[in-house]
Order: C-alpha cells, then sequence, then structure tokens
C-alpha cells in the first residue's frame, strides 16, 4: 500500500488513486499545475513499495515504437559491409525501449511516462494495445514480450495537448491540486526538517501573497518554494528580512528562485513601485 | 446500488463509460476503498473523472446521488437578491468616468432609490412589461431588456445587443476545443491553408540523397537526413466573444477545433466587438489576462496570417469614435487599431458567421469590411474555403 512518506506528503486521495491503479494494474494519469510533485510521484511509489523505476522521458520527436523497442537498421548494414560476425543473429541490433524493460524485469516496476502530452497527437493511442495487454510483438525476431508482472504506470501531463478518449478510459487518472497551506507547511517541515519556524512562517507568507497576484506567467509552484528556501537557508537569511519586505511592497529577496520569468518580475517591479508612490 | 450514480453521471454529461464502470467495481472489489464514503469518493473520482475541468459536475452529481442534495437553481430570482448587494456590486463595478455617466442620468442615488421602491412594489418574478424588474422589459431594471441606460442584474448573455455599457463582469467560457464532430469538413476547407517547409532538425532519411551519395562513394555506406515537411503556415486568429457573438458560439468553437488541430503555429487571442489596445488570452478573466493590441503587432511577424472572427454588429461609433467602445473609455478608435494591424500582416481576413444576405442591412459591417479590403468571408465553408485562397495569394 502507498502511504505519505518521510519526504513526500500525499493527500489521502492521492492515496487513493495510486492504491487502485496498484490493485487492478491500470496506468495512473496525473496531471496539475507544473511544480506539484507529479515527476516526484513516481519516484515516492517506487521507494515505498521497493520497486525498481524506469523513467521514459517523452519529447516531441519521441515516436511509441522507441519505448517497445528499435531495430537499428544501419548499423547492421554498415557491419555487413565490415564482414562482422555478428551481423547474422538479427536480435543484435533490436535495442530495447522502456516498456520492454519494465515488462521484463525481474521485480514489478514502476513505469513513469513522463508529460506524455509533449509526444504527437497520435502517440497515447500508439500505446494503448500495449499498455492495455502488457504485451507486444516482435517483428523482426517473430516474438512475443509479455509482461511476467504487469508494472505500475505513472504517466504525467501537462495539458498541452487533449489525450484521446481511448486512452483515458484505461486510466485512472488524478489531478494533483495546489496544497493548502497546511499541507505546505508538512510539505516543507518533511523536506528541511531542522529550518527555523520564523523563517518557514514569513517565506510562505510571501510565497501565498506572491501566488495570489493574479497575472504572472508562470505562478511559483512547491518545488520553486523549497528551491527558495534552501537559498535562504544557506544565505541565512533572517526572518525578519521577510517580514518587513511585505510582497506587495517590494521584490522578495533572491526572487530569482520564485519568478522564472522576465515579464513576471517587471510586473512585480511595477507593483512595487506603485505601491510605494502610493504611500 | 451504484447503477443509478452513472446514470447521473451521464446525465450531467460526463464521458463516463463501463470500461470505467467496470473499474471502479474492480477497485472496490479489490478493497482500496474500504469502507469510508470518503475514500470511496476519492476512488469513484479517480476512477469516472479524466479531465479537471470535469470535477466540479462530478462532485455536485456525487451530492446529489449520495447525500440526497439539491442542485442549485438554475435561474436567479429577482427578488431574491438583496439591495445592498446589488448597490455594492454595481459600485464595485463602476469607473469614474461610468459613475459621471451614472450622474448625467439623475444620479446613482436616485436610480438606486427608484430600484429599491420597485423592488418593494413588485411581487413574484415578473417578465416583459415596463415597469418591473424581471426579464425581457424595457425597464432601466433587471436584465435582457431594451432600454440603452438600463441596469443590468445578473444575467448571464445579453439578449438585445443596445445597452451603452456593459456593467456586470460577464464571465463566459472560454472557447471549447473538444467540439469534433462536424468539424472535419472545415479542417478540409482549412487545409488550404497548408505550406509545407523542411525546417528543424534532419530527423528523417532522405532516401534518394543517401543512395546517391552511397553510390558516389563506391558502395559505402554516406546516409542523408533531411527535417521533416511540416506546415509552416502561421496563424493568428482573433475572436470576437461575448453580446451579439452569443449565438455563433457554437460555429466558432468548431472553426476553432478545427484550426487548432490543422496548424502548428496558431495563436488565438479574444476581443468583444471591435478591436482596441488590447486583447485577451483567455475569455474567462478577462481582467488578468489583457494583453495589448501594440504587443501583438511587436511579436507577430507580417508574415502570420491574420484572421478575424467575429459578426462585425455593433454600433458604428464603436468603431469610429474614440471612447466608443462598450466596455471601457478607449482612447483610440477601433479604426485606428483596425488600420494599424491591417497595416502590419500581410494577409488579413475576416470570418463573419451572419448570413451574407443579411450583412447589408448592418452600416457596421460594410465598415469593417471596408476596412479589410473587402475580405470578408461568410462563417462556412465556401467562406473558409475562399478565405484559404485569399491568404495564400
Amino acid at each position: 500500500m502507498f502511504k505519505t512518506g518521510k519526504d513526500y506528503i500525499a493527500t489521502r486521495e492521492l492515496e487513493v488513486a495510486v492504491n487502485a491503479a496498484v490493485a487492478l494494474s491500470r496506468p495512473l494519469l496525473v496531471k496539475g499545475e507544473p511544480g506539484t510533485g507529479k515527476t516526484v510521484l513516481a519516484q515516492e511509489i517506487a521507494r515505498s513499495l521497493d520497486a525498481p523505476l524506469i523513467e521514459w522521458h517523452i519529447k516531441s520527436t519521441t515516436k511509441a515504437q522507441q519505448g517497445l523497442y528499435e531495430y537499428d537498421a544501419v548499423s547492421r548494414l554498415r557491419d555487413g559491409q565490415l564482414g562482422e560476425e555478428r551481423v547474422h543473429d538479427i536480435r543484435n541490433y533490436i535495442r530495447r525501449g522502456k516498456l520492454w524493460e519494465a515488462f521484463t524485469h525481474e521485480k514489478r516496476a514502476v513505469l513513469l511516462i513522463d508529460e506524455i502530452d509533449k509526444a504527437d497527437i497520435e502517440f497515447p493511442n500508439d500505446l494503448l494495445l500495449e499498455l492495455d495487454r502488457m504485451e507486444f510483438h516482435v517483428y523482426e525476431t517473430g516474438e512475443t514480450i509479455r509482461a511476467t508482472q504487469r508494472p505500475i504506470v505513472i504517466i504525467t501531463s501537462n495539458n498541452e495537448k487533449e489525450l484521446p478518449d481511448a486512452f483515458l478510459r484505461r486510466c485512472f487518472f488524478h489531478f494533483i491540486r495546489f496544497p493548502e497551506r497546511e499541507t505546505m507547511e508538512q510539505i516543507v517541515q518533511a523536506h528541511y526538517p531542522d529550518i527555523r519556524k520564523d523563517l518557514a512562517r514569513e517565506a510562505l507568507n510571501v510565497f501565498f501573497q506572491i501566488r495570489e497576484v493574479g497575472e504572472l506567467k508562470k505562478k511559483p509552484a512547491t518545488s520553486e518554494l523549497l528551491d527558495w528556501l534552501k537559498l535562504l537557508m544557506i544565505e541565512d537569511m533572517p526572518a525578519e528580512a521577510l517580514r518587513t519586505q511585505d510582497a506587495k511592497v517590494a521584490i522578495p529577496p533572491l526572487y530569482g528562485a520564485l519568478l522564472k520569468n522576465e515579464q513576471d518580475v517587471h510586473l512585480f517591479e511595477r507593483l512595487a513601485f506603485l505601491n510605494r508612490a502610493r504611500r | 446500488m451504484f447503477a443509478p450514480f452513472i446514470l447521473q453521471l451521464r446525465k450531467a454529461g460526463l464521458p463516463v463509460s463501463l470500461t470505467e464502470w467496470l473499474a471502479l467495481m474492480g477497485a472496490m472489489k479489490a478493497g482500496v476503498a474500504g469502507y469510508s464514503i470518503e475514500d470511496f469518493y476519492f476512488l469513484a473520482r479517480a476512477t469516472l473523472v479524466k479531465d479537471e475541468r470535469h470535477l466540479d459536475r462530478f462532485d455536485r452529481v456525487f451530492g446529489e446521488v449520495f447525500k440526497g442534495i439539491e442542485g442549485s437553481p438554475d435561474g436567479l430570482d429577482p427578488m431574491a437578491l438583496p439591495e445592498e448587494w446589488l448597490k455594492k456590486l454595481i459600485e464595485k463595478n463602476l469607473t469614474e468616468e461610468e459613475k459621471a455617466l451614472v450622474e448625467a442620468l439623475g444620479g446613482f442615488e436616485k436610480l438606486m432609490e427608484t430600484l429599491k421602491q420597485r423592488l418593494e412594489e413588485q411581487k413574484g418574478r415578473h417578465q416583459g412589461g415596463n415597469k418591473w424588474i424581471g426579464t425581457g422589459g424595457t425597464s432601466p431594471f433587471g436584465a435582457h431588456g431594451y432600454n440603452p441606460e438600463g441596469v443590468r442584474i445578473g444575467q448571464e448573455e445579453s439578449r438585445h445587443r443596445r445597452a451603452t455599457k456593459v456593467w456586470d463582469k460577464r464571465e463566459f467560457k472560454d472557447l471549447a476545443d473538444d467540439v469534433a464532430l462536424g468539424t472535419r469538413n472545415m479542417k478540409l476547407a482549412l487545409r488550404r491553408l497548408r505550406r509545407f517547409a523542411r525546417q528543424g532538425e534532419a530527423t528523417e532519411l532522405d532516401l534518394g540523397g543517401t543512395i546517391k551519395g552511397t553510390a558516389a562513394k563506391g558502395g559505402m555506406l554516406d546516409l542523408h537526413m533531411l527535417p521533416e515537411r511540416r506546415n509552416a503556415v502561421k496563424v493568428l486568429l482573433l475572436l470576437d466573444i461575448g453580446g451579439s457573438m452569443d449565438d455563433y458560439i457554437r460555429q466558432s468553437e468548431e472553426l476553432f477545433t478545427a484550426a487548432s488541430s490543422e496548424f502548428k503555429h496558431l495563436r488565438h487571442y479574444y476581443f468583444h466587438n471591435c478591436l482596441y489596445e488590447r486583447v485577451w488570452t483567455q475569455n474567462r478573466r478577462r481582467q488578468q489576462n489583457m494583453v495589448g493590441t501594440d504587443e501583438l503587432l511587436r511579436r507577430y511577424g507580417p508574415d502570420w496570417k491574420l484572421i478575424f472572427v467575429g459578426d462585425a454588429s455593433m454600433s458604428p461609433y464603436e468603431i469610429t469614435a474614440p471612447g466608443g467602445s462598450v466596455e471601457h473609455w478607449n482612447e483610440e478608435s477601433g479604426i485606428v487599431w483596425m488600420r494599424r494591424l491591417t497595416s502590419h500582416f500581410r494577409r488579413v481576413a475576416w470570418l463573419n458567421p451572419l448570413r451574407q444576405d443579411h450583412w447589408r442591412y448592418t452600416q457596421s459591417i460594410g465598415l469593417m469590411s471596408e476596412l479589410v479590403e473587402g475580405k470578408m468571408y461568410p462563417l462556412t465553408l465556401q467562406g473558409i474555403d475562399g478565405m484559404a485562397r485569399e491568404l495564400l495569394k
């Protein structure tokens, strides 16, 4: 059973979703704001179930076939010209993909398919059968690869493209909501157990104030907050430095960790200027 | 016992299928949810909802089925609106200029006093007529009315397009691009707008080049690669939203769905009635998602094809006069902004969902059509086809 761990705070709803996916061996599709721990979730499941983690990061050029296997015809051709011995066995030129790895692992593996929406619009459709039956056919050698133990598949998406219905139907779905303040405190506590209480409190104040500014292009999320806190701790920033700096009046110190976009920084400078002028 | 639940969900428009239902049953059998109603809720949600946009609808159905909570009434009863609240709402949404305008109409206090008086006199919901607050009348109060200086109270869409200032911040739905049916024809028409070019990283095997190269090297393999063929046409879509466009939302949605799957470079923005100094990236919460129109000029080069979608039906002042906008005070008139855009972008067209034979009855359509140099097309297959040909000339 998957449970909230020492370093990863999962809500009860997330636990239920993960456990359902594990129990029924169906893929779990996780969506949510960037930086709310979608990718980390897979690592955490792997750790808590003591299972190996296989990560497949998707890019816009990734093809579904690459996850199964690739036949390297070019290097075989080249070997043929050079008269190499291994050219006679086609299996030498079949490169295993991540799905193959996950299917044939001796332990039940956790397979992370990260940012599936980055790929071509047909990509999820091409994996339907493979993920459903957990088997596929290798045409070159005529063998069928079947999962000995169905891996736990975690799929993340940033909503850049709509996923096809047929694909969605086979998944469990969970939308990671942005954590409430209380959960956020737990998360901070889990990551930095020895952080000064006052610093954490003030930093969270500033952080939530920033998130309230509506026009930000990219709102800072959990991962940004954690980075920022780490910087604050390294700099040994006194809590007062944050307290006097109401986020509406000035840009918080070390803002680079929170604001990732020069337009957002400009916006902040402008807001700060306006607020100061009003005083 | 759960059968009514799935039926209710389907009735509420959630695409729940048997596969998901069986998955839920399987998970229940496997004991994932245990005996807690909360866990069952989480489990049902993870199984049956596949899109965060549906979460809210799911919650409502869940509440109805399992707790017997009744859904909220769809229409607001005008009598149920506390007067204090109305006043606050209107005050909050008024700018200084607008307040001055109200002053000119006899004063805000007076207006509110009359409103209060009428609220007291009125009994029950009212429709039609010229005095009572309700829907569909000519009284200055209430929704769907004719009175041009009217105060609109909490309605979702305007029925007649005459109000001089729209006071309640309307929140329209973003154009959903999930209308798949009926877009195939449009896609085919839009396909004319393709212009292929090989750009980016070389990922495809250039068979001809490879054979030539290998032959030239006397049989030693010499691989040649080339980039994939992609549609290089860039389209900037500006969509009119709200007000008189309400009747054409479906058509616009279809166009949008077709376009977004057809072009790799497609950007879209929203405007209201006429183009002024700013546009919106999202239709909802427009106050937060504004982009300056001059920003568009800077961001997108003249090679982008600019397509307006709108009915261009408005009072001519909204185009010609500074301050003519129905929503805010615009320093420069719509004409100035339209000219700026049409002179920047080399190819501009306007798609109008209104029937072509009705165009001549509205003066502003003629005006707009002139501003885009006559490149106004009806939002029909032939229209899109004609537009595509024109844009590629």
